[in-house]
């Protein structure tokens, strides 16, 4: 337990609209070790969106406590809070989110230009190492628009990457891809995770969510059902994993 | 983030849209450009004003008659006191004074030989070729002689000479003014037009004496004409003239002066008054589309913030501070605004050396409004930038991600 990279105790966060409260989380207390690969997964509205926010130092919970390796996140300034999203957290949408017209490189790099310690030959180099991880050596020079779907999320997670992050949160990574692409990007995200990364993934398809070592089930702000410690890693996809209680519909 | 890799996105993301960012300079290059060469053919203008008045004469000063007013009435013509003894007592009473003539004007139909034209007869003392720089290029000068004994000699400017005696020597010829006959004497060197364009060798110049008895009829003179001999000595001259002009008028302490003294520097500065306040005007109206320019850079500065709120919200995930993305877009609107500004300085100086070269219109390029005009724009380009600067930098990361 002493090497926890995530510690939640009672997040709650509360949303105005109009004149009614919305209660997005009610009452969320987890603990993610370093190296987990953890899927979360519930409907819309189940509130996953806001612990991904919340998790990702996007957003501050209305309560409770979050230690991101023990650092009390909630107290951090605006400017901090951006140092720790560009330190120890890689994020990987299901829209990409490249920059048009850049060539790959230069999207993977993006990061670390807003890390000052880091050069920019370093950060250059940094990014030829992330590409080649993700098999895009040969296409470091290529803009997002003569990428494909698979290739233009690799990028992503080389951006993710480069940073070296505590953990990668990746939402609904394989949402805008087909089966065999999404498998290609699991393979990745199992890669890495092997490596020692700490992997959060939102989705809700069962066949991506089993991926995980760990599934996390949410619904209406709360973790209906949490397989830790008894998961297993599953080293092909196929059937659905056991331990998820089937909320997912 | 450090400043230049901020510079280098802002150059990266204007060079993507090549088109739209030199559209958007375009207010800016115009803008700068049209203060420059405005203010530029301004200067241009009072320069020329300047040298005109200039080529009156070097250290020049005018003496004439005061302009009294009783009661709201100029009591012209009764007042003018000048005459030739003026002009004698301040060449013996002003050591300062390095030359002094006496100078009437009159406008007269000038016959000879059959020819006939219409031209000015100044009346002068030989100082005035001195004082206002002309050159004798046939024959020569009347005398202080001629002057003294009211000689019926003359000195043809280059015009009337060509008028009256086309193809003819005309030293030695007479002429006739209001009939009476003058012997030319010789021929001024042409100076050609003025820049008002008025032919400055349409004149007949004749001993003061002379033209006051025979042809003006009048005691007294229009103006005397002195050119001290330095310029550190103006001052002394002044007040050396008015002293020699209160002893020659009899004038008692108390008694107010019955003539001014006018320096040339007045004279340029009532002259190019209308030239410095056309100058403002033209530079204060450039300046507003220098203005508009701003706006434009304001208004697509807005619009890319609005195309660009998914790559704001990435980049704010990825770490980027709210003073990151401030930076950036300042920067951008600041490249736009001094790179529209160096090309608005390079525009302004090849139209104004088009002006000098191709038309007559002067335009002297100042400097000093460069520096101006180019500090302008880049303020010009931190304040209408700083508003969506501001606006991207508030952006919230999740919106911004989600925005569609």
């Amino acid at each position: 337990m002493n090497d926890a990279v995530i510690e939640l105790k009672d997040i709650r966060k509360k949303y105005r609209m109009g004149d009614i409260e919305v209660n997005a989380l009610n009452g969320i207390s987890m603990v993610i070790q370093r190296g987990e690969f953890v899927s979360v997964m519930g409907s819309s509205g189940s509130g996953k969106s806001t612990l991904m926010n919340i998790l990702g130092c996007l957003d501050r919970p209305t309560d409770g406590e979050y230690l991101l390796e023990g650092i009390n996140v909630q107290s951090l300034s605006g400017d901090e809070f951006a140092r720790v999203r560009n330190r120890k957290i890689g994020f990987v949408f299901q829209v990409f989110n490249l920059l048009p017209r850049t060539t790959a490189l230069e999207n993977v790099e993006l990061p670390l230009l807003y890390n000052r310690e880091i050069s920019l030959n370093d950060s250059k180099q940094k990014a030829m190492d992330a590409l080649t991880r993700v098999g895009l050596k040969d296409r470091m020079y290529h803009e997002p628009n003569k990428l494909s779907g698979g290739q233009q999320q690799r990028v992503a997670i080389a951006r993710a990457l480069i940073t070296s992050p505590s953990l990668i949160l990746a939402d609904e990574p394989t949402g805008n891809l087909d089966s065999r692409t999404s498998e290609d990007i699991m393979l990745i995200f199992k890669e890495l995770n092997e490596s020692g990364i700490t992997i959060i993934l939102v989705t809700h398809e069962n066949d991506i969510a089993s991926w995980a070592g760990r599934i996390l089930f949410m619904k209406d702000g709360r973790i209906t059902s949490d397989n830790a410690g008894k998961g297993h890693y599953r080293k092909n996809n196929g059937s659905l994993l056991s331990g998820g209680n089937g909320e997912e519909t | 983030m450090k400043l230049t890799n901020t510079i280098k996105i802002a150059f990266k993301n204007l060079i993507k849209n090549k088109m739209r960012s030199v559209l958007t300079s375009l207010g800016v290059i115009i803008g700068v450009g049209s203060v420059i060469v405005m203010v530029a053919v301004g200067t241009g203008s009072q320069q020329k004003i300047k040298n005109q008045i200039a080529s009156l004469g070097s250290n020049l000063l005018i003496i004439s008659q005061n302009r009294e007013r009783t009661g709201g009435v100029f009591l012209s013509g009764d007042t003018n006191r000048l005459t030739l003894d003026d002009a004698e007592n301040i060449k013996k009473y002003a050591p300062s004074v390095r030359w002094a003539s006496p100078f009437i004007q009159n406008g007269a139909q000038v016959i000879a030989d059959g020819q006939n034209w219409n031209t000015s007869v100044y009346g002068v003392s030989p100082d005035f070729i001195n004082i206002r720089d002309w050159e004798i290029s046939d024959g020569s000068f009347f005398t202080e002689a001629d002057n003294r004994v009211k000689k019926k000699v003359a000195v043809l400017g280059k015009t009337v000479a060509d008028q009256l005696f086309p193809g003819q020597d005309p030293i030695g010829m007479t002429i006739r003014v209001r009939n009476v006959p003058f012997r030319v004497l010789g021929v001024l060197a042409a100076k050609g037009k003025n820049s008002f364009g008025m032919d400055q060798d349409d004149l007949v110049m004749a001993p003061a004496a002379t033209v006051m008895t025979r042809l003006s009829g009048s005691r007294f003179i229009r103006s005397i004409y002195v050119s001290a001999w330095s310029e550190k000595l103006m001052s002394t001259c002044e007040t050396e003239i008015k002293e020699a002009m209160r002893i020659s008028h009899k004038l008692k302490p108390g008694q107010g002066d019955d003539f001014t003294i006018g320096t040339q520097d007045e004279i340029i500065q009532m002259a190019t008054s209308t030239a410095v306040t056309l100058t403002l005007l033209l530079g204060a109206i450039a300046g507003v589309s220098l203005l508009v320019g701003g706006i434009g850079i304001m208004n697509i500065m807005l619009v890319s913030v609005t195309e660009r709120t998914r790559e704001i919200g990435l980049r704010m995930a990825v770490g980027a501070r709210g003073k990151d993305i401030l930076m950036q877009f300042l920067i951008e609107a600041l490249v736009l605004s001094i790179v529209g500004g160096l090309l608005g300085i390079i525009l302004a100086v090849i139209i104004s050396l088009g002006l000098n070269i191709f038309t007559s219109i002067n335009a002297i390029i100042n400097v000093g409004i460069i520096i101006l005009s180019f500090l302008f724009s880049g303020s010009v380009g931190v304040f209408f930038g700083f508003f969506p600067a501001r606006k991207a930098a508030r952006l919230d990361p999740i919106d911004a991600l989600k925005y569609e």
